[in-house]
């Protein structure tokens, strides 16, 4: 178990330095920042400056390793337009998006697991038959148009909740049923075909030779088993989420990591750009590699290997 | 009255192209604390008799019977709660494989117990005692200890022994065991075996015994019944059996088996010629005649049993009757 | 697991019997007919197909002819519309029918393009990976982890916006990210290709390395990695309609029809068709390209349906 952990570790930070070097190296090749900053009106020797001014002149791996240190300190530099330090930008708008993510996929898990669950135990009838339906049009509706489609109903005709904005919790319900309607298809597919395969299982045929109900076998020998994979799926989508959650955040105009993100591109802002991409992907990388030791403590098995 | 009745079992499956019937007509009856092995090749339809009586067959698996009572209590009409209690409770199984028959997720002490906590009002220490004990019954060292490990640590051997200590759990009246030595090794298959010939004496259960292997029940059946292709071809007493043989397939397993008495030494053992027969669709008389070196016409009618001895019963045209009992 | 084992591997069980033999052809027209969703969905597609190559032939008006007078017409349920623009105009009174049209025709281009190049790269990566094994196949399932850990919205929006937001731009961006999936598919689908006895005979007649790779191994993985072509070239057409909704796709005039619900998302409360009806076609090509892709998936590899 401990190799294991050690291992997956060793992963997850190569991973992360990776990831951190093409987030840097991606918005560096793809053209002259400094002309990029400084604007299409910009003399040459405006450029220049700005140049010198940001360290642009620099060999580009000396501008990442400074780059890579400060990050690993937190210190993302300053951005370029909202001009404050980037660290403070993400820390002020991470509580949001990373509120949204949570709630996003609570409400996914709650859907998506019973349905799944359900779908298996009463395999071929209309339930479902009605579940896999639910899932093909589930993956067919694109998390914008759901969005927009739920301020459409919701917020603007029956006027029970906030069009757009972040300010109280009511703020978060739209959103986070957008949101987690993303992750429900897949998160059922999995729940619905891993309760299928332990279904099958010789110990399942044990558990009602005990004389135990069938409710009792379902929640207690079955599911247990079913749920492990659903676990390290579920961590994969929280990570899903807080990418995707961009493009939520725009439809609701919530001022989350996503929007800054948006805002920035839309800007030029780089140093808040890279920021973001890494912090994401480290949240992501993170997240996996939890699930991956949850797994190994959920299952005996995988715990003396 | 005997402790099981089994009257006219009829297991259908149905499939893509018609109806298989795995089972056809199957009937025996097995009194309190005696052990009846059910012997017969893969496919014969002995393991889905043994799933039929404890009402485990998959949803699809269509099971009749003219009578299937345990104690009296007629099986095909119960509920599903009265299922239950019998279950695990009265009447307990011992399957196949025991690599997988435990639930990997949960230690071995909880799943013993579980089968005594679901059917009596006991404590959990009360449980436990119980489990530490029956562990110790079945040959299990270091038998309270055993009770925090998870399946994966044990041996496959340790797993059958588990098994069998959770199938007495509640003191059943009756254990199926489903070949319970197959996946095993040759050295452990003894074990196990002496183990629930032992058992069976010392608690008085009856015992079915699902197995292929001729040699095992000749040591521990009193009754033995031969399955061929979904039938019961012939029921005997084990000593009889093994001594005159009547069904010609009886007498084909026993030719490919060593029997001390019975082959003769430095001649080579038998071999049954050809494959059993697709059991989708109508069959008509015996289904071995494809494979009998008698067979005539008249065995694709229907064929009635004979009994050559009150309880030894055949169902063969040209059965080979001793003359003394004839 | 695998489609070239089924003929050998049918399944031994007395329960099963082996299915009657026929003409690849004919059993997959067949199975396919009988399948409800695969039909459902193959029809739907090969509609929004032929409207989208036959848009020049069918839209009632050009698709970027503006005219200030007529704008915000309702489509015709609507009490003010009328049969002149069937589906309405938009705020610059284009024709939200002809738009409509030829934005099937930038998803279907964007889908299909996209496609080609991801699954290229990814099929390349997940074949060495699952042929060569070891450590190529270790680099490989690294480079996959790499990738998936990349916000893949994020990460489009910004090279979306760094190479230039445009048609091409939005293509080549999604091609060179979409790969993972088709890597991750071929390339256990390879390793299962490699077990089978027909390899080990090609390499011990002496075939090389790529004649096995391209006449032994690449037949036997296409159905598993049509499937994925399929069900990825939803998910381009998807990411296509959000980064031209977030304004960093596909750029005006064109008649994206993420973009035709960026435009319409501040009529919205008001015209709410606006934004349905383009996402409705959304909605429905996407709907018809996954449906085709589950039903390919049912009808040639049953083994793997859910």
């Amino acid at each position: 178990m401990l190799a294991f952990t050690l291992r997956r570790l060793v992963v997850a930070v190569s991973v992360a330095f990776t990831v951190s070097v093409i987030a840097f190296t991606l918005l560096h090749l793809s053209g002259d920042l400094a002309t990029a900053i400084a604007g299409p009106e910009a003399s040459a020797a405006q450029v220049a400056e700005i140049r010198q001014q940001y360290g642009l002149d620099r060999p580009l791996s000396a501008q990442y390793l400074d780059w890579l240190w400060g990050a690993l300190h937190l210190d993302f530099g300053r951005s370029f337009y909202f001009r404050d330090s980037v660290a403070s930008l993400i820390s002020e708008r991470l509580p949001v998006t990373m509120t949204l993510g949570a709630i996003s996929l609570a409400i996914s898990l709650i859907i998506a697991v019973p349905l799944g669950v359900l779908a298996a135990v009463y395999r071929g009838t209309l339930i479902d038959r009605l579940a896999l339906t639910f899932c093909v049009l589930g993956q067919a509706l694109p998390t914008f148009c759901l969005g927009l489609g739920l301020i459409i109903v919701f917020a603007v005709n029956l006027r029970w909740l906030p069009v757009s904005g972040n300010a109280s919790w009511q703020n978060y319900v739209l959103p986070s049923i957008a949101l987690g309607w993303y992750a429900v298809p897949a998160v059922m597919r999995l729940s619905r075909n891993g309760m299928l395969e332990v279904l099958s299982q010789d110990y399942i045929r044990t558990a009602y030779a005990k004389g135990l109900s069938p409710a009792r076998v379902i929640l207690k020998h079955a599911l247990r088993n079913a749920i492990i994979p659903v676990v390290a799926l579920a961590a994969v989508q929280f990570g899903f989420m807080l990418g995707g959650s961009i493009v939520v955040e725009a439809v609701f105009s919530m001022h989350g990591i996503g929007h800054l993100a948006w805002e920035a591109i839309a800007r030029n802002d780089f140093p808040v750009v890279q920021a973001v991409v890494l912090v994401l992907a480290s949240i992501y990388i993170t997240l996996t590699f939890l699930a991956d030791v949850l797994n190994a403590l959920l299952d005996p098995r995988m715990r003396v290997a | 009255m005997a402790l099981l009745e089994v009257k006219d079992l009829v297991i259908d499956i149905p499939v893509g192209v018609g109806t298989l019937h795995a089972v056809s007509g199957v009937s025996f009856s097995l009194e309190r604390g005696e052990t009846l092995a059910i012997v017969g090749e893969s496919g014969s339809g002995k393991s889905l008799t043994s799933l039929a009586i404890m009402d485990l067959l998959p949803k699809r698996v269509q099971r009749r019977a003219a009578r299937l009572a345990f104690d009296g209590i007629d099986l095909s009409t119960i509920s599903a709660a009265g299922m239950r209690r019998l279950r695990g409770n009265r009447m307990a199984m011992i399957f196949q494989e025991p690599m997988t028959s435990l639930n990997p997720s949960y230690t071995i002490g909880d799943q013993l117990t579980e089968a005594l906590t679901c059917h009596r009002k006991v404590s959990a220490s009360a449980a436990r005692d119980r489990a530490v004990h029956l562990l110790e019954k079945v040959g299990i060292t270091a038998a309270a200890r055993r009770l925090s490990q998870y399946p994966h640590q044990l041996s496959g051997g340790l797993r059958q022994r588990v098994m069998i200590a959770m199938a007495l759990m509640c003191g059943p009246e009756l254990i199926i065991a489903d070949e319970p030595t197959t996946a095993l090794d040759v050295t452990i298959q003894a074990q196990i075996l002496h183990l629930i010939a032992d058992l069976q004496k010392e608690f008085g259960m009856a015992v079915i015994l699902i197995t292929h292997d001729l040699g095992v029940v000749a040591r521990v059946a009193d009754k033995v019944g031969v399955m061929y292709a979904g039938s019961l071809v012939e029921t005997a007493p084990a000593r009889t059996l093994f001594r005159h043989p009547a069904h010609p397939y009886t007498r084909g397993l026993l030719d490919c088996i060593p029997v001390p008495g019975r082959t003769v030494p430095g001649a080579p053992l038998g071999a049954i010629r050809g494959q059993v027969p697709n059991l989708i669709g109508r069959l008509e008389g015996c289904a071995f005649r494809n494979r009998c070196d008698l067979a005539g016409p008249d065995c694709a009618t229907p064929i009635p049993l004979v009994q050559p001895e009150p309880d030894h019963a055949v169902r063969c045209l040209r059965a080979m009757i001793p003359e003394a009992a004839a | 697991m695998t489609m070239p084992l089924t003929s050998t591997d049918t399944s031994q069980s007395p329960l099963d019997l082996p299915p009657a033999r026929r003409a690849p052809l004919l059993s997959f027209l067949s199975k396919g007919f009988g399948h409800g969703g695969f039909l459902l969905g193959a029809t739907l597609l090969a509609l929004i197909v032929v409207l989208a190559l036959a848009a020049p032939l069918v839209a009632p008006h050009d698709p970027y002819a503006q005219n200030l007078a007529r704008r915000m017409v309702p489509p015709v349920w609507d009490a003010k519309g009328n049969w002149a623009h069937i589906l309405g105009t938009d705020k610059l009174g284009r024709d939200y029918l002809s738009r409509l049209l030829y934005g099937a025709q930038i998803s279907l281009l964007i889908g299909t393009v996209t496609v080609l190049i991801s699954g290229t790269i990814g099929t390349v990566l997940g074949v060495c990976a699952g042929y060569f094994g070891g450590r190529v196949d270790a680099v490989l399932s690294y480079i996959v982890t790499t990738r998936l850990a990349l916000p893949v919205v994020l990460v489009a929006l910004a090279s979306a916006a760094l190479v230039g937001s445009s048609l091409q731009g939005v293509i080549i961006v999604l091609g060179l990210l979409l790969w993972d999936r088709f890597a991750v598919v071929t390339r256990s689908a390879t390793q299962q290709v490699m077990g089978s006895d027909f390899i080990a005979a090609a390499s011990a007649i002496g075939c090389s390395t790529p004649r096995i790779i391209l006449s032994e191994v690449l037949p036997n993985i296409l159905n598993p990695l049509i499937v994925v072509a399929t069900l990825e070239m939803a998910h381009a057409i998807l990411l296509e309609a959000a980064l031209s909704f977030l304004g960093l796709g596909v750029q005006p005039p064109l008649p994206s029809w993420g973009l035709m619900i960026a435009e319409g998302k501040q009529y919205m409360f008001f015209s709410p068709w606006v934004i349905a009806i383009p996402a409705s076609a959304l909605v429905l090509l996407v709907l018809a390209i996954n449906l085709v892709g589950d039903g390919l998936r049912d009808i040639t590899a049953p083994e793997n349906r859910n």
